[in-house]
């Protein structure tokens, strides 16, 4: 089976990102860049499912040039060979439709991405490129048995794949969910789903010897300009301090006179 | 002026120095290996560990602390499903065979927590590395993936009640049995980390009493005794124990190196711990500084962060700074011995080649250790500080810190021990005619004899002040060992007091001609926020090492002429002399910022 995998290069999202000061961008001087947690758990599943039904990982990145160092993080944990479209910042949209036409020529029975990237949150590439695609789509997939279970220890995948149908337990508002889809698919991961490995020592070693095959974005003929534009960015209000009441009665009045919420 | 650098270890290969030849050269003139330049694997490897340590270990640190069981030999086998303990086993024997920037970026990354920072040292440093250099071919098979896995675990038995810092005194003995086909072992060891879980160890023996050598012995031996649980101060999670042999049979094959060599593999096997020592603490004053800024900054007294307070500023920037002098030494240090070694990668002499580096830089292996152990020392205890009652408190890690940074200045050769070899093996080499410090001596004290003023500034460029204050450390550290030399000659053997001194000048030395050279090539090699932290961190060390440096050389130069000669001595130093006016207060302000920006140390690899 063939699984293609996305990987975004996000900023640390240890680090407090600061705005430039008109407001339009972040500032990235400086700033470290990780995986998207998401999409490791994305590659975390593709290799789950390769140790149990074979095939191969390839791996997808759209975005900076040095993105490549994410791509190698991927292949040392194990995937097989990466893409690199090499890209300015893009909007979900462009990404969506860019991946299509990865998909298209690589001919994968599943995709599986972050349901979202945590640097702009925005959940919705793995939506748009199912709907350009026509493809069914299983969206925040997660694990019933949660990550401290005996599953989870075996390194068990979480997604099922069998008879030509994938079976995804997702997360939904107030409980699980399970979803039979047609193959070929496209899930996206939730945080509950797995618990990514670590990149080995002779996994790193063996990573610098697979292949990255850049492409530049123009070389894909679509048509990549923003439908989302990024208007201004801002730092969340500061919270106030909160304040210590001596008992039920002062937290009562509290809530109806300060609070106004009974 | 020095050349546009090439970020490469090959620029570094051209220009290297043999051990302690930055006392030679001209301060802060020779291509180094740094940070800056580790390759993306160097980063990678560095990041799996610090994963592994924090996700896997670190949440484990109460278990690991009480001893539960098999906590210990479970982190070792999970980290050596991730390959940690292939780094110095040769690609022959199944390893990966990579250079020591490696086994010390790891062992650095791994130091978040002491115990099983020291317990995977003894495994595949201590343990390991006597069989790696010395074993014959048949026992690396046999042995080395069971290393690699961690199914076997190991440590390395060289210390006896009676002999400590004296090792070569032990009293074990091995005698050949009758049949001629095992060592019998009888005697004791003592303070041997993973005493409890080894399953197998490095032994010191004297073979009939005389010669030197070291064995591997199965822990399951016959006539084998573990003793009890060593209670101790720090590292409370590392399982350290005596031994005691009695009759110990171990086949004949087992024998590492040669009989009567073993002072070799002890003394080779301790300057690469001295080395991986090195590191390892630093990555300790790491994450102890990170510590004590997160507290500083969310606990409050008089309405204000701590971390607004002036004098914790100064605390914080302090820190920092002996993290950078430790975190520029080290990676200089690991960089010359891969340097040294990078062309006998496929040789078949590799394990030689790798033993001879790193003998040429045991002298930075001790200021490392010496230096290092030190400055987390000083750390903790202002880390405690910082948090104040809060840091007596068992709730906080800085309690725990304090106690595990302790051992550091003890094992791997007492601080005092190590001093002492800095001066003494920078002496010996000089008489054998390997290292030409005498006529750079006498160089030295002719032109201070003729100077009428201090040395003019040599570069230029934003750190040139820097580089000549390294310079005139260099000089006045090669003049006083010099002199002290030629007037004690053997004698100065005895002169403790003396050569501890000496020692000091020359950690320092070391330690500005480094940070100095570093910022300066990290000027090209960084970003501008970067690039201006490095001039901070090599101006404020600079200034402050060259300091006491002439003060400790005015007072050896005081304690070896007691006599007439003094004065002629002290005009000779004088001319070292410059009026340092840049202030340093300001700066750490500046430094002190950073790290609170950072929530800690504010460089990073990464
Ligand atoms: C927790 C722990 C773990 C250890 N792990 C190991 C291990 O795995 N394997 C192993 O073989 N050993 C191990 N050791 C032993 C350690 O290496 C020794 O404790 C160390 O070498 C010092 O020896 P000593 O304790 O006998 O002190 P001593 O040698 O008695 O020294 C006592 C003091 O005298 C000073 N001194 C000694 N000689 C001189 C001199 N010539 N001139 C001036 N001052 C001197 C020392 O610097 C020190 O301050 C461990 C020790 C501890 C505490």
């Amino acid at each position: 089976m063939k699984i293609l995998v996305t990987v975004k290069r996000v900023t640390d999202y240890e680090r407090k990102v600061k705005i430039s000061p008109d407001g339009l961008s972040l500032v990235t001087e400086g700033m470290n860049f990780v995986p998207n947690p998401f999409d490791e758990i994305a590659v975390e599943e593709a290799l789950r499912l390769q140790k149990a039904h074979g095939g191969e990982v390839v791996v997808i990145s759209i975005g900076h040039k040095d993105a490549s160092k994410e791509i190698r993080q991927a292949l040392a944990m194990g995937a097989d060979r990466g893409i690199h479209v090499i890209a300015e910042e893009l909007d979900p949209d462009a990404v969506a439709r860019l991946l299509m036409k990865i998909v298209e020529e690589e001919k994968p029975e599943l995709v599986i991405m972050g349901k979202q990237a945590t640097d702009d949150d925005a959940n919705q590439a793995g939506q748009l490129l199912a709907g350009y695609l026509g493809w069914p789509q299983a969206t925040f997939a997660s694990k019933v048995e949660g990550l401290d279970s005996e599953a989870e220890k075996a390194q068990t995948p979480g997604v099922v794949i069998a008879g030509g149908e994938a079976t995804v337990i997702r997360e939904i508002d107030g409980g699980l969910e399970t979803l039979k889809l047609k193959l070929p698919a496209i899930v996206t991961t939730d945080l509950r789903l797995n618990h990514p490995r670590f990149a080995s020592l002779p996994g790193i070693m063996k990573a610098k010897k697979k292949p990255i095959k850049e492409v530049p974005v123009a070389s894909f003929g679509v048509d990549i300009t923003p439908k989302v534009r990024n208007v201004k960015y801002a730092e969340p209000p500061a919270r106030k301090a909160g304040v210590k009441v001596a008992d039920v009665a002062e937290l009562v009045n509290k809530l109806k006179t300060e609070a106004k919420v009974i | 002026m020095v050349a546009q650098p090439k970020p490469t270890l090959e620029a570094v290969e051209e220009q290297l120095l043999p051990g302690a030849g930055f006392l030679l050269h001209e301060a802060a003139s020779k291509e180094i290996f740094t940070a800056e330049r580790f390759s993306d694997e160097h980063k990678a490897f560095y990041k799996t560990a610090v994963d592994f340590v924090e996700k896997q270990v670190v949440p484990r640190h109460k278990d690991i602390e009480h001893k539960v069981d098999g906590v210990m030999p479970d982190l070792l086998r999970k980290a050596g499903e991730l390959g940690f303990h292939m780094v110095d086993i040769p690609e022959a024997f199944g390893g990966l065979g990579l250079d020591k920037t490696t086994t010390c970026l790891v062992s650095e990354a791994l130091a978040r927590q002491g115990s099983f920072s020291v317990a995977i040292g003894a495994h595949n440093g201590i343990g390991m590395l006597p069989l790696v250099f010395f074993g014959s071919d048949e026992l690396k098979k046999e042995w080395l993936p069971k290393f690699a896995d961690a199914s076997v675990i190991g440590a390395y038995a060289l210390t006896e009640p009676g002999s400590g810092s004296d090792a070569l005194a032990a009293k074990t003995t091995a005698v050949l049995s009758e049949d001629g086909k095992h060592w019998v072992l009888n005697g004791s060891k003592m303070w041997i980390t993973n005493g409890h879980i080894a399953d197998v160890f490095t032994v010191f023996a004297k073979i009939d009493g005389k010669k030197f050598s070291a064995f591997l012995v199965p822990a399951k031996t016959p006539g084998l005794s573990i003793g009890r649980e060593e209670p101790k101060m720090g590292i409370r999670g590392s399982s350290t124990t005596a031994l005691s042999f009695d009759n110990v049979k171990v086949p004949k094959e087992n024998l590492l190196g040669e009989e009567g060599k073993g002072h070799k593999i002890a003394f080779n096997i301790l300057n690469m711990g001295r080395l991986r020592l090195g590191v390892a603490v630093m990555g300790g004053c790491k994450m102890i500084l990170s510590v004590a800024t997160k507290y500083a900054k969310e606990r409050k007294q008089f309405g204000q962060s701590l971390s607004e307070f002036r004098i914790i500023q100064q605390k914080l920037a302090d820190m920092a700074v002996a993290t950078y002098c430790g975190e520029s030494t080290s990676y200089r240090t690991t960089g010359s011995v891969d340097a040294a070694t990078a062309k006998a990668k496929d040789s078949p002499n590799l394990a030689q080649k790798l033993v001879d580096a790193i003998e040429e830089y045991n002298i930075e292996a001790s200021i490392m250790k010496v230096s290092g152990s030190e400055a987390l020392d000083y750390i903790a205890d202002e880390a405690v500080q910082i948090h104040g009652g809060y840091g007596y408190s068992e709730e906080y890690a800085v309690e725990c810190a304090y106690r595990d940074s302790r051992i550091n200045r003890i094992f791997e050769g007492t601080n005092e021990i190590n001093r002492m070899l800095i001066p003494g093996t920078i002496l010996k080499r000089a008489m054998k005619g390997q290292l030409d410090i005498m006529p750079v001596t006498q160089e030295i004290q002719e032109s201070l004899h003729r100077a009428a003023s201090p040395v003019p500034q040599q570069g230029t460029g934003p750190l040139a002040e820097e580089q000549q204050l390294a310079e005139l450390v260099r000089k006045a550290t090669v003049y006083t060992l010099g002199t002290a030399a030629m007037k004690l000659m053997t004698e100065l053997e005895k002169e403790q007091e003396q050569l501890t001194m000496l020692a000091d000048m020359i950690i320092d030395a070391y330690t500005i001609d480094t940070v100095v050279r570093r910022a300066m090539q990290a000027q090209n090699e960084t970003n501008e926020k970067a690039a201006a932290l490095h001039r901070l961190f090599a101006k404020v060390a600079a200034v402050e090492i060259y300091d006491r440096a002439m003060a400790r050389a005015r007072r050896i130069v005081v304690e070896l002429f007691p006599d007439a000669d003094q004065y002629t001595r002290f005009m000779e130093l004088k001319r070292l002399h410059l009026d340092v006016t840049a202030p340093v207060v300001v700066l750490k302000r500046q430094i002190a910022e950073a790290v609170i920006e950072a929530d800690g140390y504010p460089l990073s690899y990464v």
